[in-house]
């Protein structure tokens, strides 16, 4: 390390050391450095290798914008592609270098850079189109990509707080201190975030006075004050990265103070914001600017400044502005030998000259090619009248100038305009309540941001601005320069993607015209960086190129996140069964004790899918236990989950009857009637029962997983369609649990339980009511069947289904009662033809086409769909309608299998719906929609499966039991 | 993430509620509609570049089916002709 480090200064803990590997070396560096850092004081240049072409790439930049010092990290933080400038040091940081291998210094991906020329822009797209990408991409990706994902899921501890403010300053530099400062002393609740380890952006990577005082000691003053204040919140190493509909703001922050936490994820609701998220400094397109020692003048002052690290010997500075001026000045300080200033303006204003006296400056040059491989070894430098001369260096310190950070004020869609001057896009028009400030409104140079920042602070809070603190800098002046063309070598407008000016000029040869096309066609702008430190060149060159104002070629569009969010951080506490929680009947802990294998039953409901006798019992044996307990004995279902609504008030009746295809109105109290719910277009909502409970009131029952979307139907109706009809809609799925008795042996059931009404077939018939107790308790009771046997819901409260299911497994016992769950459930529908709406209602059935042509009153007045289903039929189409299938040879069916014409490999004509293990048949049975089905009785139509296999079934009627129904009315 | 404001909680976030829609004319009686009409009704929905009535559900809240006017362009919710349908 002796020589890289300075001796003195920098935000550095000498005393702190901290081991590292990167590469499998080891290495130690400081607390206080990054990764990128570390390894510079290590002298390690090459960091990564590039995406497409495998050249080496060091550290270029020292920030979020770092678009080629790409890794992986290792162990229990393993992540891919992190930029190594963001990567904070820690004790045993374990890193590799991606799309290397074996090493960054000698890898064998390299060989592709011999064949560079063959692969410009779309060469991929271009020459693997046959046949199809597809069989490509594989291999292709596998050299190209970066980083490799973890084999492990990330460990890490996440959470989500909402926080709620007056003003929201992004940003804690000069401008956004000044801002928050401001607003804090006018009493404003502010939330103040900054992406920075510590506060002071800007004025931590430069020697700036304030108030003749260092600037360090102004942040440490202005932080202070902040944090006294008690309505301000002050967040470091937290990035707002995305900027929501109405000023609503996505803050990570990857330090937070609880200890093992990794990430804190924060949604800001901002009265306003201020963006004061200062500028990025941009490069210059010359051959061979990708070399490792190339780096951003700014990023080297913020190496010099922040983390003592001085690796260089030789440096030179090539810029077409004032601001490496500074940095030229501070390398010298630090002990560096500045070779030359190569300034391509003719006129270097004298401010910046006087700022580096005694330096060698070369105005009117140009760095036209680096030298060296793996590293710098020096540069061309052509002279205005053409003549090259070579100057040695390691170091080449470029400033193409500055772009504000106009990202989030642009992803709150505010307008950008191209300010000539300052060669670069400022906010124009906001869309939000959102101001920039400081360098973020092109208030380039430390007292026009402190000035902006008190300003723009002042007016959210409504009052003058108010004084600044003295500052002086070096005024910034710029004539932009976006490239320098060279016969030889590439000149790289995006590092990280491998985009050259070469790739741009073709995309522009090819028709690509528009910004956004040439971002499409060359990826330009793409990637973690998102172009931070290219885009502009991009756009430079491209107006260049077509002899336009940047200003008229305009940018790409910016989109959230500014930096990379980890997933965990997006998702907070909503994990594992957090994020969708499970629901549970009061029988579910039973179902669980019995041995039940769970299922959702759709709705985060958990039900039993079967009842294994042992653990070993195959599960077709138990679904067919359970199957002939109910058709032959008797089986109890936990039917608690069903959607269930309670609909009362004068206007009800009619309401019911503008809901359902057929009338409900005429119901008499107790009675109930099967109908179907359509929405407007004709096509099936849901289906269900619809009791009339007495003159005013109606229970309608729906799909277990509809009762979200039912209720907003209902409610819809009820409130946008007939606001004036008087009725109110209840949901009380969760008020009534029910055990659902059925099979031949119910009655007996329910005698054993003891109820206080007739049972008998003639006073309690199918489809009615009845109020009253069941084994005590009490309970509302319907004759419902969805197996086709006599069946009793007994719906109780909640807290009284544990006590009822004991009772009826205890009267059940002596006739041998199962607990049935959903697969058993099934295959007794499907014998019946009962639909299952997932199953048989796929978006495109209507009535008729289900047999169901009878619910469809034609006498009724209009009713939802009523019109949209009779158009539609009134076409003549061919329409897929129900039919049973029957396998000859009796093999099982898979559900969604396509039926086609004779088996042959042409458009399908229908397909499986369901297919069960009949237990009243012995055999496989099935339904399916089919074209003009309900005309094909006794055809045979046949299943084509993938692979070509075709079964032939026999077409029937969708009702395989029972059709005349006596069972359920017994 | 909109705040919406809602007639009776206050401003609350567009989380809460389901999005239904833009707000179509009032429906028309079947029986005095031809087929096209009926059909131009049910599938023309108003997609303007600028303000347009929504309905909007309060499902996590207050249950309130309300109406706003939204602008498309910037999403800013606008004072708008007021609707009874």
């Amino acid at each position: 390390m002796t020589g890289k480090r300075l001796a003195t200064g920098g935000r550095i803990d000498r005393n702190r050391p901290l081991r590292f590997t990167f590469d499998g070396r080891g290495y130690t560096g400081f607390a206080g450095d990054t990764l990128a850092s570390a390894l510079l004081a290590n002298g390690v240049r090459t960091v990564a290798r590039s995406f497409k072409y495998h050249r080496p790439r060091g550290v270029v930049t020292a920030g979020v914008e770092e678009p080629a010092a790409l890794v992986e990290l290792l162990g229990p933080d393993a992540s891919g592609n992190r930029q190594a400038t963001t990567v904070p040091l820690t004790e045993g940081l374990a890193a590799r270098s991606v799309n290397c291998w074996p090493s960054p210094r000698f890898d064998l991906g390299a060989v592709v850079q011999l064949a560079a020329r063959a692969i410009p822009a779309g060469f991929y797209y271009k020459t693997f189109k046959w046949p199809g990408w597809a069989l490509y991409a594989p291999a292709i990706r596998r050299a190209a990509g970066l980083a490799s994902a973890p084999d492990h899921p990330p460990q890490g501890v996440y959470e989500t707080r909402h926080a709620h403010c007056d003003l929201l300053v992004a940003g804690a530099g000069p401008a956004g201190l000044m801002a928050a400062l401001v607003a804090a002393r006018a009493g404003l609740r502010v939330v103040l975030a900054d992406e920075g380890v510590e506060a002071g952006g800007a004025l931590l990577s430069r020697d700036l006075l304030i108030d003749g005082a260092p600037a360090r000691d102004w942040v440490a003053a202005v932080v202070a004050e902040l944090a006294a204040a008690p309505l301000v919140t002050h967040l470091q190493q937290a990035s707002v990265w995305g900027y929501r509909e109405h000023n609503y703001l996505m803050v990570t922050e990857t330090a937070p103070d609880r200890p093992g936490l990794t990430a804190r994820g924060w949604r800001v609701r901002a009265g306003h914001v201020i963006t004061a998220t200062g500028a990025l400094e941009r490069g210059i397109a010359f051959a061979e600017n990708d070399r490792p020692g190339v780096m951003l003048a700014g990023s080297v002052q913020t190496y010099l400044h922040r983390n003592a690290v001085a690796p260089w010997r030789r440096a030179v500075v090539f810029t077409n502005n004032n601001s490496a001026y500074a940095a030229a000045a501070d390398l010298a300080a630090a002990g560096i030998v500045v070779a030359a200033i190569i300034d391509s303006r003719d006129q270097v204003p004298e401010d910046a000259r006087a700022r580096v006296a005694g330096l060698p400056l070369r105005a009117g040059h140009v760095v036209t090619r680096v030298l060296g491989r793996a590293g710098l070894r020096g540069v061309c430098v052509a002279s205005p009248d053409g003549a090259e001369a070579r100057i040695d260096c390691d170091l080449l310190a470029v400033s193409g100038g500055w772009n504000p950070s106009v990202h989030l004020w642009s992803q709150a869609r505010g307008t950008l305009r191209y300010d000539a001057d300052l060669a670069a896009f400022l906010p124009d028009r906001a869309v939000e309540n959102v101001t920039a400030a400081g360098a973020a409104a092109g208030a380039l140079g430390l007292p026009d941001a402190l000035a902006s920042g008190a300003e723009v602070g002042a007016r959210v809070a409504g009052l003058p601005a108010p004084a600044v603190p003295q500052a002086s800098d070096l005024p910034y002046a710029i004539t932009p320069l976006w490239q320098v063309a060279h016969p030889r070598g590439k000149a790289f407008v995006d590092l990280q993607n491998d985009v050259t000016v070469a790739d741009v000029e073709l995309a522009l040869r090819e028709g690509y015209a528009d910004v956004e096309l040439v971002k499409r066609y060359t990826t330009a702008g793409m990637g973690l960086d998102q172009g931070k430190t290219g885009n502009v060149t991009v756009i430079g060159t491209l107006a260049q190129a077509q002899g336009r104002a940047p200003g008229e070629v305009g940018t790409t569009t910016f989109r959230a996140p500014w930096t990379p969010v980890a997933f965990g951080a997006i998702a907070g506490q909503r994990d594992g069964p957090l994020a969708l929680p499970w629901r549970e009947t009061p029988v579910t802990r039973w179902n669980i004790d019995r041995g039940a294998m769970m299922y959702e039953a759709g709705a985060r409901w958990r039900r039993p899918g079967y009842f294994p006798a042992t653990p070993d019992e195959p599960m077709a044996e138990a679904i067919a236990r359970e199957c002939r307990a109910v058709r032959f004995g008797v089986g109890v279902y936990d039917g608690s989950p069903l959607a269930k609504f309670e609909i009362k008030g004068p206007d009800a009746a009619a309401f019911l009857d503008h809901l359902y295809t057929n009338r409900m109105s005429s119901l008499k109290p107790r009675r109930g009637r099967y109908g179907l719910m359509l929405t407007d277009d004709g096509l099936i909502l849901d289906d269900g029962v619809c009791f009339r409970l007495d003159a005013a009131r109606w229970l309608v029952s729906g799909s277990t997983g509809h009762a979200e979307a039912l209720h907003r139907h209902l409610e819809y109706q009820r409130q946008t369609s007939r606001p004036g009809w008087r009725v109110f809609i209840t949901p009380v799925t969760e008020q009534w649990a029910n055990a659902t008795i059925c099979g031949p042996q119910a009655r007996a059931v329910m005698q054993a339980l003891g109820c206080d009404f007739d049972l008998s077939a003639q006073a309690f018939p199918f489809m009615q009511l009845r109020e009253g107790h069941v084994a005590g308790l009490p309970a509302r009771v319907l004759r419902v069947s969805f197996t086709g046997e006599l069946s009793y819901e007994v719906n109780v409260a909640p807290r009284h289904l544990p006590a009822l299911w004991q009772q009826v497994m205890g009267a059940g016992a002596p006739h041998g009662i199962l607990p049935v769950g959903s697969e058993a459930n099934h295959v007794l529908r499907v014998e019946k033809g009962f639909l299952s709406l997932a199953h048989e209602v796929d978006g495109t059935a209507d009535p008729h086409d289900l047999g169901l042509g009878w619910v469809m009153a034609q006498a009724k007045p209009d009713h939802l769909g009523q019109r949209a289903v009779a158009i539609r039929r009134a076409g003549g189409g061919v329409r897929r309608e129900l039919v049973g299938v029957i396998p000859e040879g009796d093999t099982p069916l898979p559900e969604g299998a396509p039926l086609t014409p004779g088996g042959q490999r042409v458009a399908s004509e229908g397909f499986i719906t369901a297919c069960v293990r009949s237990v009243v048949q012995d055999r496989w049975l099935g339904l399916a929609l089919l074209d003009n089905g309900h005309a094909r009785h006794g055809e045979t139509a046949h299943v084509r499966l993938q692979g070509g296999q075709v079964i032939p079934v026999r077409v029937a009627a969708p009702i395989h039991y029972d059709p005349e129904g006596e069972r359920l009315r017994s | 993430m909109l705040l919406i404001p809602c007639p009776f909680c206050g401003p609350r976030d567009e989380s809460e509620f389901i999005c239904g829609g833009p707000v179509r004319p009032p429906r028309p009686d079947p029986a005095q509609t031809s087929d096209a009409d009926w059909t131009d009704w049910l599938i023309q929905a108003p997609n303007p570049v600028g303000p347009v009535q929504e309905h909007w559900w309060h499902a996590r809240g207050c249950g309130v089916w309300l109406t706003l006017w939204r602008d498309t362009r910037s999403h800013e919710i606008v004072a708008g002709a007021s609707d009874d349908g």
